[in-house]
């Protein structure tokens, strides 16, 4: 397969993370084995509840995958040069997202052997069908573009001129699979809490900020790991962009308060008061919604004072914090929020089970692996070009050890990664500036 | 002739598109196939609906005959579980389907008269519009929103979309949950929706449906719409029925007689 024998070398530390993570996923489909047979009934979905945890993690996915678009925009649209070391990995980011995607929707199915029938009997006016098409496309997109351009790396040659319409085509591709999963929800007529016009605006708004928000996180993860540096200005450049949608998202978080809660339309006002308020149901909402607005606002504070904005440790709190806030915020609010209270007026509760648990957390691992894999390929490719001059050739040969070498000795090579790294930089951004000439 | 491998699966992937391509060009041709386009909806030849008379009804509030016979006729398994009970007509408080339709001052209050609930058959319904298999389609001849149990995939995006709570999922096998089987009528697998179909499978034989048939107070009204002559008419013209959320425009066609 495709430069995956540099994935199978790796230091001591690399194979018991893989090996954690196969772990963990064997367990999970262990589980998952059981349910296929038992049924979703293993699961606290219920009657009311008819999604949860597992379509919560499917919509928030969409955004980390649809993130991407926030570094190959400045790059490719805008010549920010400073994101040319990291275009790579949110694509490669964006890739492994989609997957876990289609992994939630899978699992989520009560007969998953049947998957095909959307596409042996399509329904054009079933906004799932756009949706899994969307999904689709953006994978086969993002996987093209990572191929591609890793390949070109690889063999040292500008990649392929119509590579440049794929990824200009991803662009939009990106803003459409995040409003078409915001149609799923704001185009149902009877879940008031879903039926809004700005549901598509802030999905897109908060991926921009958790996608990136990760983003910033895997990067300082690489530079410990492995050396690999993408450069001060391009994770200063990212904190800005995590900034202004973290704002934005907060804003038409405000402004669905706002109409809910003076308008006190019931249909309205019923989600927020189970979510923040309390003050009507005792469903198991409260919590998450209260700790999800107080980690955004801390996240903001972090983010806004620009001495903390800069600081790399303060910059990694206020990540984290914008990631799991809206993580609870999609993943676990938005979704189960939206069935309470029933159309029959219940309050019904949801509680995921450990099964259902166990399996959500095998799919995150099966994400967490895509990555791991994927930017070991990349930073193997990208190492061996900075680490030696060496004729291409010679590159499939040395680039194992040289990328053995980094996992071993991260600390030995990072200070001098710093200056090969900007030249790397200057070199392939010749490449693309024929591109945007 | 000798195939490689890379032309293998040139050909193979033409095919497909082809083949999906004359799907999808069958689809848009036929004008019958989209269930929620505005000319399908409410220009039916025939609209099956049911007039609930909340009256006679709550004569015997324990009464539970018209749900027993329903059950039995399609082996709808009983769950004690409250999560995974499935419902294809049920009784709920009054309050619960029209929240907004009482003051508080009547001395005899309608609000927890428990009032039977069933799949609408709406004439533009939301769970036909979002099925993505076409598991769940709005039947031409008769108005009937109709399953397919052995197209459904379990999405359950249907009962996301339904604004009455009107679908069930199997979360479990239902088959050892069903005490007295009716050999005459399928039984389901789990992973599967399900919700009332008006006992198509009895108009098909000319009875009306077990529900009706069950209420000794007469209390169900049952017949088409449309038709100007049909008994449910006589009745929706001499008598101020409402209907549950009808201000979404799903055009629900069970109409609740007070």
């Amino acid at each position: 397969m495709f430069m995956f024998e540099k994935a199978m070398v790796g230091s001591r530390r690399y194979w018991i993370w893989v090996g954690a993570l196969l772990a963990v996923i064997a367990v999970a489909f262990g589980f998952y084995l059981h349910q296929l047979s038992y049924g979703l009934g293993l699961t606290g979905m219920s009657r009311d509840v008819s999604w949860g945890l597992y379509i919560g993690q499917f919509t928030f996915l969409v955004g980390v995958a649809a993130s991407a678009v926030m570094v190959v925009l400045p790059y490719y649209l805008h010549n920010h040069k400073e994101f040319v070391r990291m275009t790579i990995l949110g694509e490669f980011l964006a890739v492994s997202a989609v997957t876990m995607c289609m992994l939630f929707i899978m699992v989520d199915m009560g007969k998953p052997m049947r998957v095909f029938n959307v596409f042996l009997y399509p329904q054009f006016h079933s906004v799932m069908f756009w949706d899994m098409l969307s999904l689709s496309g953006y994978l086969v997109l993002n996987a093209t573009i990572t191929l591609v351009t890793l390949h070109a790396e690889q063999q040292d040659v500008s990649p392929p001129h119509w590579i440049k319409l794929i990824i200009l085509l991803s662009i939009p591709w990106a803003i459409s699979i995040h409003t078409v999963t915001g149609f799923l929800y704001s185009g149902l007529p009877g879940r008031l809490a879903w039926r809004t016009a700005i549901m598509a605006p802030r999905f897109l708004a908060s991926a921009f900020a958790a996608g990136p928000a990760l983003l910033i996180l895997l990067c300082f993860l690489l530079r410990r790991q492995t050396g690999y540096d993408v450069g001060k200005k391009a994770i200063n450049g990212l904190a800005v962009i995590v900034t202004y949608a973290m704002i934005i998202n907060v804003f038409f978080i405000a402004m669905e308060f706002f109409t809910a809660m003076y308008s006190r339309v019931p249909g309205l006002t019923e989600d927020f008061e189970d979510l923040y308020l309390g003050t009507v149901s005792h469903t198991s909402l409260l919590p998450w919604g209260r700790t999800s607005i107080v980690l955004m606002a801390a996240a903001l504070v972090l983010l806004l004072v620009p001495r903390m904005r800069r600081n790399e440790k303060t910059l990694a709190v206020a990540c984290a914090l914008v990631f799991s806030s809206l993580w609870i915020d999609k993943g676990v609010c938005m979704v189960v929020g939206g069935f309470i209270p029933s159309p029959l007026g219940t309050l019904t509760r949801y509680v995921p089970t450990l099964p259902e648990l166990a399996i959500t957390l095998g799919v995150w691992a099966v994400g967490a692996l895509m990555v791991t894999v994927f930017y070991k390929i990349a930073l193997s490719v990208e190492i061996a070009k900075e680490a030696s001059y060496v004729p291409a050739y010679e590159f499939a040969r040395t680039a194992g050890a040289v990328g053995l070498q980094a996992q071993a000795g991260g600390a030995a090579l990072a200070p001098g990664s710093g200056a090969p790294g900007q030249e790397n930089g200057e070199v392939s951004g010749k490449g693309e500036q024929e591109w945007h000439q | 002739m000798k195939i490689t491998r890379k032309e293998f699966l040139k050909i193979s992937g033409a095919c497909l598109v082809a083949f999906s391509g004359k799907k999808a060009l069958a689809v848009l041709e036929s004008p019958a196939q989209s269930q929620d386009s505005p000319a399908a909806a409410g220009k039916l030849h025939k609209q099956l609906g049911m007039i609930i008379d909340t009256r006679k009804c709550a004569k015997d509030q324990g009464c539970t005959k018209c749900i027993e016979a329903c059950n039995k006729a399609h082996n709808i398994p009983d769950f004690q579980n409250e999560a995974h009970r499935i419902e294809w007509i049920w009784k709920r408080p009054f309050g619960d389907l029209f929240s907004s339709y009482e003051t508080q001052y009547l001395e005899t209050s309608l609000k927890d008269e428990p009032t039977p609930v069933l799949c609408n058959h709406c004439d533009n319904p939301p769970c036909v519009r979002v099925c993505p298999t076409g598991a769940t389609w709005k039947r031409e001849e008769d108005g009937i929103v109709m399953m397919d149990w052995h197209r459904c995939i379990g999405c359950r995006y249907c009962m996301a979309a339904c604004p009455y709570g009107a679908r069930s999922f199997n979360w479990v096998d239902p088959r050892p949950h069903v005490a007295d089987l009716n050999p005459d009528y399928p039984t389901r697998t789990r992973g599967v929706v399900e919700k009332c179909t008006f006992c198509s499978e009895r108009l098909a034989k000319g009875q009306l449906p077990a529900c009706v048939e069950a209420c000794t107070e007469k209390a169900l009204v049952f017949g088409d719409v449309n038709d100007p002559k049909s008994e449910i008419r006589q009745v929706l013209a001499k008598n101020y029925t409402l209907r549950r959320r009808a201000e979404l425009g799903t055009g629900p066609n069970i109409y609740y007689l007070i």
